[in-house]
């Protein structure tokens, strides 16, 4: 029996995960898919914003804030990419001047440290290739830039260090309340019923879904669809910050930044109406965000876009975060409707979510040996002395296999290895980029089947590109 | 008056054929001489050359690469690649070696088309 | 460890510059080699077509690397397999390679001269950015080639193919005789990119539709691909509303371009032409940095792996006179041009100094043209040479020859382009 079960590996639940992983309690993890961070937390825009956006006074702003210091100083201690840039928004008329001064006021309410509003010179000189039309800017040295599904399976395996039991392949079906004991009935019929003293629901676009399962349903996940470029690292240099236009009451509107990894990201979009699972790209779409992008950074080249990609933003019926016990069902806590700034304020809604057992009689003790600290090789950023000891120490560093982001087959094995570890193509992808440059996986895509294959004793035809039945090869030729 | 490609090269020549009612064949448009027997050919007996795999072990592949010898019958195509699927070989290999005889009584041999 | 030259990719252009290089009395040759063998992508491209120039005979793909690599094996040329170089910097008269493999580690090696060699890359669904799902089941020709030829695996049995380049048609033949269904080969242009003999023998004998300007506008499939949407496309290449078609498939090959490979050429500091995505080169295949050159798809991408080994020997020889300091180093550099309809030159200079009797230049045209005057002028727009040409297309790479009576001509550049017979 656990005390504690999360419902949804993604970066809110991965972190709660990691935070009650600091306690002397039995948690576990439940994931649907194969696979950590599958949900929004793979599809989103990677920013850690610096919290002049939401309302003052709400969850929103609070944990937007304290997040975006937490997750600094997590991704240090997680050794997960992340670079503090600072972000821009920019002004294109003189009414968006005017809005700039709210967000300012906004952001110095919320306690947002170090913004300014600049013109548009100083704009020019922050931003060299700044659209014509921009007049000038907010400037919030606070925001940064994060590697998203890098967190969450750094979280979640710094968790399952630190003793927390990772179900994945485990769909979540039914829930059931007998006296103080719940218990989860997944799709997986390996996997025995759960039972759990409380539930976590942190499932994402699913959350009300979830919250059906074992009460009514007291809120409406309504999903908002966004779409993406991801280009070649040769157009990151284009802008120096994330820049983000006046935001409008569909969101922060179209951003355009460089990534963590060098590429330049741009968009989201803002469709509603759509269905949870329907995360294609539409062409009309991809166009409009292509238009709107131009205003803020101009001459992206788009013959370097290397992807496209959509990603659901659960928005809820309500303005602000749900975190909150379920007001009909006791032990049952809702970290619902995480739209952005979600991946900013997950650390910090992992805190809030701690506090909320707490005061409603979690006992929480404190372990000694929690390790907060996580480690992978980075490769390319050893120098040529410690590239050198590397390989006598493991040969395997001395085999490159994906040539655009120069990783070796000793990081590749090593992502397959460590708890958490990759067992897919994708998978290896999120943990140490082979696929993620220019080829897109064509050159190292066969090198890298192969190497799952033989650590993990599986015929080539029996690993996945990504979810379940996303099978690569079909068979033996000449059979 | 039939037009086609010639395969004999890469120059792919359009050529014009024009089969007469005496049994003889004209072509035209031909870059060099093989272009003629090439046309006759298709219009007779067309044939191919076919290239493929067979199974190695112990080679650095799992898989050496082959052809017939010459080019066979058209028809024949699948039926040649049914019969690849019936051998294994072992590694080493040289280029050249004749893999099988004769197949299927065309008068080509497959042969490996690499050392291994 | 220092060597005179070393040559970085073991494919057809880097085999063919060090057998010349070496046959030019040059000591010290290294190849660095990716793969675990050398060949580059010749081992995987087991049709034939190969050859018809370099050894008047029709040979598959391993079989003329098989000759390049035995030519090599009477030579004194090094070669290290499985080791990736991760850069190349120019300290003027030595440059210096850095390297990995398993064996020896971290390699720090110098030479007199580099020969960039390492081919090209292929051009993915981001890169033009089709719409739709993100199922697996999505391979570039190449990748799928390597699968099914080198690891013996297939990669799918109902198969749509984007693209109808010589990649794509071979693949169309190739999966059809391994018993996939090869459902059509999409085209966006009016005409094929590919060798009319492989839309004969590939998509002809096995009656695969070509669809020539159509396009695919969607991607569907959750997990693995389940359909593609086809639709036809007008003169500005945008699909006609009410012309889709849904496919039914499993497998999508995508061959729809190829990249030259040049992130070690760019963080060298080397020169990029945005033309070809490759460096610029003069006369000697030499960079703007001097003993460092380049050839092969590295620099422009090839159809016929012949011109590739001539020009693989043209680096080698220039190479060697550079080690052997015979080249000349002229104060004149031509400009060649791209002027109306062509898209490309190669080479991009000249220095009339280091030609002794003429030169090649190779390039490609925008479009497919009708009887038409390929023409080289001068830099005051006389006319230096004119070719007819029956019909020219961007499938196929053109070469012009031009003595050096005729290049001295060019006051300063050359253009060359398509003019209209009068």
């Amino acid at each position: 029996m656990y005390d504690v079960a999360i419902i949804g590996a993604g970066i809110v639940g991965a972190s709660v995960a990691r935070e009650l992983s600091r306690y002397k309690l039995n948690v576990c993890l439940i994931e649907k898919q194969n696979d950590v961070s599958e949900g929004s937390t793979k599809a989103n825009s990677a920013i850690v914003h610096a919290g002049y956006d939401p309302e003052v006074g709400t969850d929103m702003a609070r944990l937007n804030v304290r997040g975006c210091y937490l997750t600094e100083k997590y991704t240090k201690e997680l050794d997960v990419s992340y670079k503090k840039i600072g972000s821009l928004v920019v002004a294109f008329s003189p009414s968006e001047m005017e809005t700039l001064k709210e967000l300012l006021d906004r952001g110095n309410k919320n306690g947002v440290p170090d913004l300014r509003i600049i013109g548009r010179e100083e704009l020019q000189k922050f931003e060299p290739n700044i659209g014509d039309t921009a007049l000038g800017a907010l400037y919030a040295p606070s925001a940064g830039i994060v590697g998203p599904w890098e967190f969450c399976i750094a979280l979640t395996e710094n968790a399952v260090v630190n003793g927390v039991k990772l179900y994945l392949s485990c769909e979540v079906i039914d829930i059931k309340k007998e006296d103080d004991v719940f218990t989860i009935y997944s799709a997986n019929p390996s996997i025995d019923p759960i039972k759990t003293k409380y539930i976590i629901n942190a499932a994402g676009i699913y959350s009300d879904v979830i919250m059906g399962m074992v009460g009514e349903r007291e809120f409406k996940i309504k999903p908002r669809k966004g779409q993406y470029f991801v280009l070649d690292k040769s157009q990151g240099p284009l802008a120096n910050h994330v820049i983000f236009q006046c935001p409008s009451e569909l969101g922060k509107g179209i951003l355009v930044s460089p990534t963590v990894h060098g590429n330049l990201i741009v968009g989201p979009d803002a469709e509603d109406n759509v269905e949870r699972e329907d995360l294609s790209t539409t062409k009309e779409r991809l166009e409009f965000v292509k238009a709107e992008a131009e205003k803020s950074i101009k001459g992206i080249n788009y013959r370097e876009s290397i992807r496209n990609f959509a990603g659901m933003r659960a928005q809820s019926e309500r303005p602000d975060f749900i975190i909150e016990e379920s007001k009909s069902v006791k032990g049952f806590i809702n970290l619902a409707g995480i739209k952005s700034p979600g991946l900013t304020s997950a650390p910090a809604i992992a805190e809030d979510a701690v506090e909320i057992l707490k005061n409603i009689g979690v006992k929480l003790e404190k372990k000694e040996d929690f390790n907060p600290i996580r480690h992978q090789t980075h490769f390319m950023q050893l120098t040529p002395e410690e590239k050198a000891k590397k390989i006598k120490e493991d040969p395997k560093f001395g085999r490159v296999i994906c040539r655009c982001e120069t990783i070796t087959e000793g990081e590749i094995v090593e992502a397959i290895r460590r708890p958490v570890g990759a067992h897919t193509v994708d998978g290896i992808k999120r943990r140490c980029r082979p696929g993620m440059g220019r080829c897109q996986g064509g050159f190292c895509g066969p090198r890298v089947l192969e190497i799952i294959a033989r650590e993990l004793h599986l015929p080539l035809e029996d690993v996945m590109q990504d979810v379940d039945d996303s099978y690569i090869l079909v068979g033996e030729t000449k059979k | 008056m039939i037009e086609m490609i010639c395969i004999v090269c890469p120059k792919g020549c359009r050529l014009s054929v024009d089969q007469r009612p005496d049994g003889d064949i004209l072509v035209m448009g031909n870059g060099c001489n093989r272009g003629i027997p090439y046309a006759k050919k298709e219009l007779t007996n067309p044939t191919r050359v076919v290239t493929s795999t067979v199974k190695i072990n112990g080679g650095i592949h799992k898989r050496l690469p082959v052809k017939t010898s010459t080019d066979i019958p058209k028809g024949l195509n699948f039926a040649v690649m049914k019969e690849l699927e019936k051998i294994e070989v072992n590694a080493p290999i040289k280029v050249g070696t004749v893999l099988i005889k004769n197949i299927l009584d065309t008068g080509a041999d497959i042969v490996a088309t690499r050392n291994m | 460890m220092k060597y005179d030259l070393i040559v970085i990719g073991g494919g057809p252009a880097g085999l063919a510059a060090a057998y010349e290089a070496y046959k030019n009395g040059i000591e010290k040759i290294l190849i660095l080699e990716r793969d675990k063998e050398l060949g580059g992508i010749l081992n995987q491209c087991i049709h034939n077509g190969f050859g018809v120039h370099s050894f008047n005979e029709e040979l598959t793909g391993p079989e003329y690397a098989t000759r390049y690599i035995e030519m090599l094996s009477s030579t004194n040329v090094e070669y290290k397999l499985d080791t990736m170089v991760l850069s190349i910097s120019n300290g003027g008269e030595v440059k210096t390679v850095e390297a990995i493999n398993t064996n020896e580690g971290y390699l720090t090696l110098d030479a007199s001269a580099i020969i960039l060699s390492m081919g090209c890359r292929e051009r993915t669904r981001g890169a033009i950015q089709i719409p739709g799902e993100r199922p697996s089941g999505i391979f570039t020709a190449g990748t799928a080639q390597r699968y099914i030829n080198m690891e013996g695996y297939m990669v799918g049995k109902k198969v749509v193919i984007l693209g109808s380049g010589d990649i794509g048609l071979i693949m169309a033949r190739r999966m059809t005789l391994e018993g996939a269904e090869v459902k059509a080969c999409v085209e966006l242009m009016p005409y094929s990119n590919g060798l009319n003999r492989n839309i004969v023998q590939c998509l002809n004998d096995y009656n695969i539709p070509l669809l020539l300007s159509h396009t695919i506008t969607q991607i569907i499939g959750k997990h693995r691909l389940e359909a593609v949407v086809v639709s036809e496309v007008d003169n500005d290449k945008n699909p006609i509303p009410g012309t889709e078609q849904t496919l039914e498939c499993d497998t999508l090959l995508l061959s729809v371009g190829l990249i030259p490979e040049n992130e070690i050429t760019k963080n060298a500091g080397i020169d990029i032409d945005r033309r070809t995505s490759g460096p610029l080169v003069n006369e000697a295949m030499e960079t703007n940095v001097k003993g460092i050159f380049a050839c092969g798809n590295v620099v422009h991408v090839h159809d016929l792996v012949d011109f590739v080994s001539e020009e693989g020997g043209k680096a080698g020889r220039s190479a060697a006179k550079y080690i052997q300091h015979l080249i000349v180093e002229g104060q004149e550099v031509t400009e060649i041009k791209n002027g109306s309809r062509v898209n490309y030159t190669v080479p991009q200079q000249i220095r009339l100094e280091n030609i002794s009797e003429a030169q090649e230049f190779m390039f490609r045209v925008s479009n497919v043209f009708k009887d038409v005057n390929i023409t080289v002028r001068n830099s005051e727009g006389d006319l230096i040479k004119k070719l007819r040409r029956p019909v020219v297309t961007p499938g196929e790479m053109e070469k012009i020859k031009l003595k050096k009576a005729e290049l001295e001509q060019a006051k300063g550049s050359l253009t060359i382009a398509l003019e209209e017979v009068v």
